[in-house]
């Protein structure tokens, strides 16, 4: 019985010390709020939620920096209006489950008034059930399933392309342009890749393409002879892949190994310079439609991408220019809730004034969201590897058809 | 410090004091001060306090149920964080009834399963199929999805399904033992899930890899449970039917035979254990706790996936048991709130803390070194230190005694102070 | 469909054989410590793993002094193979040493969850390591012997397709089959591999005939642990990229191979990883013509632990195993 007392104290005395830690950050940032009083400072916080860690890990970083840089511009702003901004980044693993907790949490903490998130689609979409219930407003950079806008929630808004957009404008690039007529199509069974892989082969067919094979393929797997084997045999002259670019990277390497010459294209999650660590010199001729326009083309984005090496010592993904809209649409809608007030707005109105932005100018895109939260000035981008350096040469622009 | 323990041990009102002195203390920390996750753990530390008390049982079951049904949800709904609080509550429950479902099976039985998370899978996906349009593919008419009041029911139908599951798995695991166990068990659960991610072909079953969504929130008479405050008092009430069963079972003939199959099979089939029956009553039972909380689960998320079922998960719920104490029913319940409470708090805030700190550019933290990245290297150190140092786990587990009156004395045995409640 | 399965079936082979090599080699690592000690070395998968990147560091240091331009391309690739297959032999003993041993006496259970244990470590230690140097954990490697061979099989008869075959894979071949070998006239030549089989035998007995028990376990965690890392190599090399995950499926799969060779068996483990590689290879390949497009190649995995289920249920010896009675 002593050593079982004496146990307990132990016990508590670790969860305690645990705790203090986790305790440490909240009285620190309940601490750093205090300490901006002086300045007639309160909070708003923004967080971010995408992949920290795992597989997605890169892009997911990307859009963690790119919101920080666009909040990092607009700090003066506010603190003028008296209010210090911080970012509440937070990992969602690509995992539902954690981004559902992690929703929780933030729907907890009062002073965020918004969220940048999620990449992945399977995660952004039960997220956003929680944010619905805590009237918190989202914004993705990345997300492009149908589900997650079709749902018709009020604060679910996103600056990049629908798949059932991005799939038909790949499918019609091929078709139109690279003059595939037998497409061989893989798939990974992730939400986001056989949503993809879905919308391109409907949009294929209907436009007359004959689709000689639609096969899936294992996540984290390395090795895809057997798909390839099966692609040979149908001797397609394009190959489309819906996934992500760890695979897509094996997959190019391993079909140019098995003399398969017919070009392969992929989706958005492509558009990573992973891809080129991957497969190398046989990246050549690769294709990727993207939601992410070429940075470098656009009037600021030299300047832009300058700044982002200059923060963060390396080179900005695709997804991280959007995000840094996001932010930007974001702290813009926050402005505009807070009105002539000095009160922090209620997360309803700020909610709404995200809904109702108009013809915002940000840096890549930009943005009008229309009323399920798409944004009317998506693009579609479809890019080639004329040589193997990260990003591609853009092909071709796709405006949306008018709804 | 020795002079105080004895006289604590000896007087059951110095107890009953300091107990509602750190009940009160804690709860009204949790109340005042907001999100404070300290006074929060505290306060759920109060339970563990009270295990340890020397009450009767009936006693320390009222003082529990008094704490988790009125203290702790009237306490948190004091700040801001109510709800993320009662998250990772809702979260410890689900997870406590998932392991106490994995301790028949690894516990009392001595089966290594590694693939227990399919059984929460059949669970979920038995809702989440018929409480969306899903069903509508492969039964005609259009009768679904069914509305948020079937929700009661399919907690039982889940639980039902997932015990023939377990079954099913159970059958052809009869002829093997040990390791290998371990090994078919983990993969008939990738099995599951892998089916699960494409059986959108021939028929449309699980809808594959896109998941289900917008599931039909649980409904009781036209109120809708949508906050984990509110779905708090379902995992609750499940949690508390699961934790008297597990314990009845514990007790019964049937527990009894499990431990015996699990100590010497071979003796214990010649004492007559049926065997094939025992073993598969451990499978069936353990899934169908498992099966009820994957309907929770599904009913809470309104969104499920295949991708939320990986081996990762049933690691998390081995190493519950394990560092519990296997077998050992409070144990359990301690671990898997640790557990949880760790992946879901501990190390989240901690992250965010050193991500403050890496921003105000006190001391650079190396993104890979992240804590919340390092659930694997935990839960592994977790498993090889409890193996080696206290292979029993936290709370080792107990065999019951009975003074040997009551062994003669033909009438059942009145239950000691030695059962300990949770 | 039959035309269709003739015509990839020469790349099939190909590709299969590829496999079959890597899980054979593997599967080694698995039987020697389960003959020895009756213990599934769970974390066999992750020490594959570490020799995948471990063999990747040495490639990159090699790279970033320069010898690579200096020594033959087989020669740095045996060296890189060596030193690969010493720091994961050291791994295996430094693992048994700390998460085995200690156990020896406890029950089945508690050593299984261990070793579990250590496998999971092991995939963050490495992740940890690779993402501080990287920024990233899946990490690209230089191919030494990148050069492809076309197979003009259609030339000889219209029923196939051309094949083609990487230089990587004949060395994988080459360096699998001399392993295999090696082990072989190891165990059943040597006197150390005599004091193994007798050890794998009965422990007790061995022990009373002066034979250094736990230096026996050592020299079998060494051996199957360099087994282990230097097809690490070989994977690495095939495929251009891992990550710290790549061993975990890869092991049980190798472990599958094991059993349907017969556990403890060296020469069966040879033949299931083989037989194991060849026929995943046929599933992922064939199994949507078979199905008519409803079961396609991403059920090759299930394929695969069907096998090892069918096996453990109905002849759990595998092919080459003897039966074993239980002693009461």
């Amino acid at each position: 019985m002593r050593s079982k007392w004496s146990g307990l104290m132990i016990a508590a005395l670790i969860t305690g010390l645990l705790a203090g830690c986790g305790n440490g950050a909240t009285s620190s940032s309940g601490a750093s709020g205090g300490s901006t009083a002086s300045t007639g400072g309160k909070v708003i916080k923004i967080a971010t939620q995408s992949p920290l860690s795992g597989g997605s890990s890169i892009q997911g970083e990307a859009i963690k920096l790119g919101a920080q840089m666009s909040m990092e511009d607009h700090k003066e702003e506010f603190t003028k209006l008296g209010y210090s901004l911080e970012l509440v980044p937070y990992d969602d693993q690509g995992d539902p489950k954690k981004g559902v907790a992690n929703a929780e949490l933030i729907g907890a903490d009062q002073q965020v008034l918004g969220v940048i998130g999620h990449l992945n689609s399977g995660v952004s979409i039960p997220s956003s059930v929680v944010y619905e219930k805590y009237n918190i407003p989202m914004i993705s950079p990345a997300s492009t399933a149908t589900e997650l806008t079709d749902r018709k929630l009020k604060v679910v808004n996103r600056v990049v392309a629908r798949d059932d957009f991005q799939g038909p404008a790949a499918a019609e690039y091929a078709i139109k342009t690279a003059g595939a007529k037998n497409i061989f199509i893989i798939q990974d069974k992730t939400a986001y890749g056989q949503g993809l892989a879905e919308a391109f082969r409907d949009a294929a067919q209907a436009q007359g393409a004959t689709i000689s094979g639609y096969e899936g393929i294992t996540v984290g797997e390395k090795d895809f002879n057997g798909v390839l084997n099966i692609a040979a045999t149908q001797k397609p002259d394009f190959i489309f892949f819906g996934g992500l670019y760890a695979e897509a990277g094996l997959l190019i390497k391993q079909a140019r190994d098995k003399g398969i010459t017919a070009p392969i294209m992929g989706g958005d999650a492509l558009d990573s310079s992973g891809l080129v660590d991957i497969a190398g010199a046989d990246v050549k001729g690769a294709l990727y439609s993207s939601v992410a326009g070429d940075i470098s083309k656009l009037p600021d984005g030299q300047e832009w991408t300058a700044r982002y090496k200059e923060a963060f010592g390396k080179n900005p993904e695709g997804y991280s220019v959007y995000a840094y809209d996001s932010m930007s649409v974001m702290l813009e809608a926050i402005k505009t809730a807070m009105g002539s007030g000095t009160e922090a707005p209620a997360r309803d109105a700020v909610r709404d004034a995200v809904r109702a932005t108009k013809d915002f100018e940000g840096v890549a895109t930009k943005v009008s969201f229309d009323d399920i939260g798409d944004n009317a000035y998506a693009k579609v981008f479809i890019y080639k590897f004329a040589d193997a350096t990260y990003p591609g040469s853009l092909e071709a622009e796709i405006a949306q058809p008018a709804k | 410090m020795g002079k105080l323990q004895t006289m604590l041990q000896a007087n059951k009102l110095a107890q009953g004091l300091l107990l509602a002195a750190f009940i009160l203390v804690t709860a009204g920390a949790v109340y005042l001060i907001d999100r404070s996750v300290t006074a929060f753990l505290l306060m759920l530390a109060s339970l563990l306090l009270l295990y340890y008390t020397s009450f009767s049982n009936g006693m320390k079951w009222s003082i529990a149920v008094f704490l988790l049904v009125i203290v702790i949800p009237f306490a948190t709904s004091g700040g801001t964080s109510r709800e993320s609080y009662m998250e990772v509550a809702t979260q410890c429950g689900i997870y406590v009834a998932m392991a106490l479902g994995l301790n028949i099976v690894v516990g009392f039985a001595g089966l290594l399963d590694m693939g227990f998370i399919a059984f929460f899978a059949v669970g979920a996906y038995t809702y989440g199929i018929f409480a969306t349009g899903q069903a509508n593919n492969f039964i005609s008419g259009e009768l679904f999805p069914l509305s948020g009041e079937s929700f009661w029911i399919f907690i039982l139908i889940g639980g039902f399904i997932a015990g023939i599951f377990g079954i099913l798995l159970g059958l052809p695991v009869l002829r093997v033992k040990g390791d290998y166990l371990a090994i078919v068990t983990l993969g008939f659960g990738e099995i599951i899930r892998i089916i699960f991610n494409n059986l959108e072909k021939p028929v449309n079953i699980t809808n594959g890899a896109m998941g289900l969504s917008s599931i039909q929130p649980p409904n009781l008479f036209g109120f809708q449970f949508t906050f984990p405050h509110q779905f708090y008092f379902i995992v609750i009430g499940i949690l508390l039917i699961v934790i008297f069963a597990v314990r009845r079972l514990e007790h019964s003939r049937l527990g009894r035979s499990w431990k015996a199959v699990r100590e010497n099979e071979i003796a214990a089939q010649s004492m007559g254990i049926p065997l094939i029956r025992t073993k598969l009553m451990a499978f069936a039972i353990g899934a169908s706790f498992s099966g009820m909380m994957g309907v929770v689960f599904a009913a809470k998320q309104t969104f499920i996936d295949p991708t939320s079922f990986t081996l990762i998960e049933s690691i998390t719920i081995l190493v519950m048991v394990v560092l519990g104490g296997m077998g050992s029913v409070p144990g359990v319940i301690l671990g898997a709130s640790l557990v949880t409470i760790l992946n879901l708090q501990v190390l989240t805030e901690f992250t965010s803390w050193l991500n403050q700190l890496s921003q105000q550019g006190i001391f650079e933290v190396p993104n890979a070194l992240s804590p919340s990245k390092m659930q694997r290297f935990i839960f592994g150190m977790i498993l090889i230190l409890v193996a080696i140092f206290r292979p029993n786990g936290l709370i080792a587990a107990r065999n019951r005694r009975l003074p040997e009156e009551a062994v003669k004395d033909p009438s059942p045995p009145v239950s000691k102070s030695e059962v300990q409640p949770d | 469909m039959f035309s269709s399965i003739l015509q990839t079936l020469p790349q099939v082979l190909i590709d299969g054989l590829a496999l079959g090599a890597i899980y054979a080699v593997v599967a080694l690592g698995y039987t020697m410590v389960y003959g020895i000690l009756e213990l599934i070395n769970f974390a066999h998968g992750e020490i594959f793993m570490t020799g995948a990147f471990v063999g990747t560091a040495v490639l990159f240091g090699f790279q970033g002094a320069g010898w690579l331009t200096g020594m033959p391309a087989w020669l740095s690739y045996l060296l890189i193979i060596l030193i690969a297959m010493l720091v994961t032999g050291a791994l295996g003993v430094g693992i048994e040493r700390v998460a085995y041993r200690p156990l020896r006496k406890a029950p089945k259970l508690i050593l299984l969850i261990s070793a579990f244990g250590v496998s999971f470590v092991l995939q963050d230690v490495i992740r940890f390591i690779a993402e501080l140097k990287t920024g990233n954990y899946i990490i690209s490697t230089p191919q030494l012997f990148d050069q492809r061979y076309q197979l003009p099989l259609s030339s000889i008869s219209s029923w196939f397709t051309d094949a083609s075959v990487k230089a990587n894979t004949l060395f994988i071949f080459v360096i699998a089959i001399l392993l295999m070998i090696g082990l072989d006239i190891f165990v059943n030549r040597t006197k150390w591999g005599g004091a193994m089989r007798a050890v794998a035998q009965d422990r007790e007995t061995a022990s009373l005939m002066s034979i250094n028990v736990n230096k026996v376990i050592v020299l079998t965690f060494f051996i199957g642990s360099a087994l282990g890392g230097s097809t690490g190599v070989l994977f690495a090399q095939q495929y251009g990229t891992i990550d710290p995950y790549i061993g975990f499926i890869l092991g049980l799969k190798a472990f599958t191979a094991a059993v349907l060779g017969g556990i403890g068996n060296i020469r069966g483990a040879m033949f299931g990883g083989i037989v194991l590689g060849v026929l995943e290879m046929f599933a992922s390949s064939n199994l949507g013509i078979l199905t008519g497009g409803n079961f396609g190649a991403e059920y090759k995995d299930v394929f695969a632990f069907m096998i090892l289920i069918i096996v453990l249920i109905f002849k759990p010896e595998g092919i080459f195993g003897k039966a074993i009675k239980e002693k009461v």
